[in-house]
């Protein structure tokens, strides 16, 4: 998923190999990571399509299935992964990961801790953003799902930049060997002002610090504890609005005489329909806001750490 | 390992400012954003004075300093954290069981204060700190003791920005640049805001040895953005569609090292279809002209219509520019990189182009992109995504195709004050994002 160095760029990894990792792309909503092998078979309602019809071919592709079904093949990228990765829990979706990567500051050699781990859906975008020469360190109190990520990042190819470790952080705060070491930090956890305290010790002086809850009670029992050694303090909430589009064609009423009462224009799908009409049908493209949208996911608190002489 | 190092040096040196680097002043905790380089002679006006920024160079980013007034005049000094008496902070924290007082019987008269304008000039001659001319316009002040908690903190706060005034020295990085530009001059950066900024460079999937095609007409803040988000490995292709390179100036604020700004190549679109070599001199000087011509524009354009709060500090003369050696990015890319985009295409692309054709500019740019390569197309406007979109669609030339609105809203956290901000933003722009397919139908 990553170009961990300048050979293994992502635009000279063009073709699609055994082994390799594919989103299999049906619709906007539909789609599902896969691992290619030699042999094996992707089934859907589509059909049954043969991995060995997918292996030489250029990512992007479109494949077909025995019954004549197509998917596409698109190459994996953190935003695709959060879209199919499998929830052991609640997920971050990519308006408060790209906000969250960006508010803290995190470039490539950056050093990250994060807790808890949950799914990793953060962590890929975490792993993305400090790579090659950067490194995660991503800690849940869960001994499965934390192999489950571990499992993940094998797959999607992340595991010399992610590190997971099994550590109940609200109890124990973070390791020692990581004091001062850290740039940014990211915390998801129920209680996350017991883990203030030793957020301050792991950071470096202007480091960044980010809290995610759902409720405001917690937001504002962290924003209290992060009074004492963080200055800066902001909360946000971040949301995306998806818009639809349709084209809406306007039959001309050219010589229809008579009756007063117009045919309202007809809505219709767009299609590629090779045009045969005559052109004295126009269209208009539209847009507007989807009827559905995501309320609330949760609190986004930033912070920096003090800077003493 | 040694390659480590400097990595992991060049993230650390950053922390400390030097001579000539560029910063973010933040005074008074956001009131007011100035952009400004440090230099020996460069000056950051506050009220009526202007103050010296040498006492700066060297600081860490995130250190605080203070108006002081001493024996020479006034001038900025460093507040240390031990030093600092955080009234305000404490308060905050301080939860009133019941709060008997209202604001019934409070006039606003202006008759409150006693103390006059002279007699605050007479307490600085006899060298009172800030911190005592606060204390001093408390205890003269009639109505004080009658506010409620909150609104005694609320004025405790306000005369703490005016008579003793704090300046932030903060980091230039994507986040705080956009911020301020969003801020203060939001037509330059096509109202990009800075959660919308960061959609951008997720949904490309920008990362490091990548090689993302930038259309890049706000200012230079997303071929900057972009180069940080790399770290100095893969390129930036800054490309422009027409006769001459869209300016770039924001670029120069980011600090970015020698490594980091030759990886900012700009091309034209003409250049990477072209099949045989351009001279590339000639193209060359012609940039850098066209950059510095455009420079100045901005800045006669500022000191002119820009209101008194919102300034920015001219830029450092030509003595000053080469004696700190600031790093030139956006030199043409070379023959041998153009080939290997030829070759391989681009691994993403992102357009923020307000003026030109959306449909006709990323029906042009697809074919230059690798497969299975995604793409953001941000603009101010739904209406040409739509049919940017629509188009797309059709032709078969993507999948996975969305129109996104982010949506931000700022909160004040306070014990027993918590609430969404009075202010908000309720614009930040659109994106179409979207994975190019091959479609060997269309070909």
């Amino acid at each position: 998923m990553l170009a961990l160095d300048t050979s293994k760029k992502l635009s000279f990894n063009k073709l699609i190999a055994d082994g390799d990792l594919v989103i299999v792309y049906e619709r906007h909503d539909t789609m599902k990571a896969v691992n290619v092998c030699e042999g094996s078979v992707f089934q859907n309602r589509f059909g049954v399509f043969k991995h060995s019809d997918w292996i030489g071919k250029p990512f992007g592709s479109k494949v077909y299935s025995n019954k004549s079904g197509y998917v596409y093949l698109l190459a994996p990228s953190p935003e695709l992964w959060t879209l199919v990765l499998s929830h052991r829990t609640q997920i971050l979706y990519i308006a408060d990961i790209s906000f969250v990567i960006m508010y803290l500051e995190i470039v490539p050699g950056c050093l990250v801790l994060e807790s808890g781990t949950g799914s990793g859906s953060l962590t890929t975008s975490l792993a993305r953003a400090v790579a090659p020469t950067g490194h995660v360190y991503t800690f849940d109190f869960h001994e499965q799902r934390a192999a489950s990520a571990r499992e993940d990042f094998e797959r999607t190819g992340l595991s010399s930049v992610v590190t997971v470790g099994v550590r109940d952080i609200q109890g124990n705060g973070f390791p020692d060997e990581l004091c001062g070491m850290a740039d940014a930090m990211f915390l998801d956890l129920p209680q996350p002002w017991l883990v203030i305290a030793s957020a301050a010790k792991m950071l470096k002086p202007d480091g960044t610090l980010c809290s995610f809850s759902p409720c405001i009670e917690q937001v504002q029992r962290s924003c209290e504890a992060l009074r004492m050694n963080f200055t800066d303090i902001r909360t946000f909430e971040v949301l995306l609005r998806t818009y639809e589009v349709r084209e809406v064609k306007n039959d001309s009423m050219q010589g229809h005489g008579g009756s007063p009462s117009q045919q309202p224009p007809c809505k219709r799908r767009q299609t590629n329909e090779g045009s045969n009409k005559q052109e004295s049908i126009s269209s208009t493209i539209m847009a507007r806001p989807s009827a559905e949208a995501r309320g609330h996911t949760g609190y986004l608190t930033f912070a920096r750490l003090k800077c003493s002489a | 390992m040694s390659g480590n190092q400097s990595r992991a040096d060049s993230v650390q040196s950053r922390r400390v400012t030097w001579e000539g680097c560029s910063v973010l002043l933040d005074i008074n905790d956001g009131d007011r954003l100035v952009f400004s380089r440090l230099t020996e002679n460069s000056t950051l006006k506050i009220g009526k004075k202007n103050y010296s920024l040498r006492p700066l160079i060297g600081c860490p980013f995130g250190s605080l300093f203070q108006v002081e007034y001493g024996a020479e005049g006034s001038k900025l000094s460093r507040l240390l954290e031990s030093a600092e008496v955080s009234n305000i902070q404490e308060n905050g924290d301080y939860q009133p069981v019941e709060e008997h007082r209202d604001n019934r019987e409070l006039v606003d008269n202006n008759k409150a204060q006693s103390l006059s304008g002279e007699d605050i000039e007479e307490l600085r001659r006899q060298g009172a700190t800030g911190d005592k001319i606060i204390e001093a316009l408390i205890a003269n002040s009639a109505t004080f003791e009658k506010k409620t908690a909150f609104s005694q903190e609320k004025y405790r706060l306000k005369k703490q920005k005016k008579y003793a005034p704090r300046v932030l020295l903060r980091r230039p990085v994507a986040r705080s640049i956009c911020e301020t530009y969003f801020t203060k001059y939001p037509a330059r950066i096509g109202f990009m805001r800075v959660d919308t900024l960061s959609l951008l460079l997720s949904m490309a999937n920008v990362a490091a040895n990548s090689d993302i095609l930038v259309v890049d007409m706000v200012g230079g803040l997303l071929t900057g953005a972009v180069a940080e988000r790399m770290g100095g490995s893969g390129y930036v292709c800054n490309m422009y569609l027409e006769s001459s390179p869209y300016p770039m100036d924001i670029v120069r604020m980011f600090n970015f090292s020698d490594e980091i700004c030759k990886r900012i190549v700009r091309t034209s679109l003409s250049d990477l279809c072209s099949v045989q070599n351009d001279p590339s001199e000639q193209m060359g000087h012609d940039v850098s002209v066209t950059a510095n011509a455009s420079d100045e524009q901005m800045c006669s354009h500022e000191t002119l219509t820009e209101p008194a709060v919102m300034e920015e500090i001219a830029p450092p003369s030509q003595n000053e520019i080469s004696k700190c050696k600031i790093p030139k990015a956006g030199d043409k890319a070379s023959q041998e990189t153009i080939d290997l985009w030829k070759a391989n295409g681009f691994s993403s692309l992102i357009v923020a182009a307000p003026e030109l054709d959306t449909w006709n500019t990323v029906k042009d740019l697809m074919p230059h992109l690798s497969h299975s390569a995604p793409f953001a197309i941000y603009h101010q406007y739904v209406q040409p995504l739509a049919t940017c979109m629509h188009n797309l669609q059709i032709e078969k030339m993507a999948v996975g195709l969305q129109i996104s609105e982010p949506w931000l809203r700022e909160y004040q956290v306070l014990p027993s004050r918590t609430h969404p901000c009075m202010q908000m933003s309720a614009f930040g722009g659109y994106i179409l994002s979207g994975v190019k397919i091959c479609n060997p139908e269309s070909t």
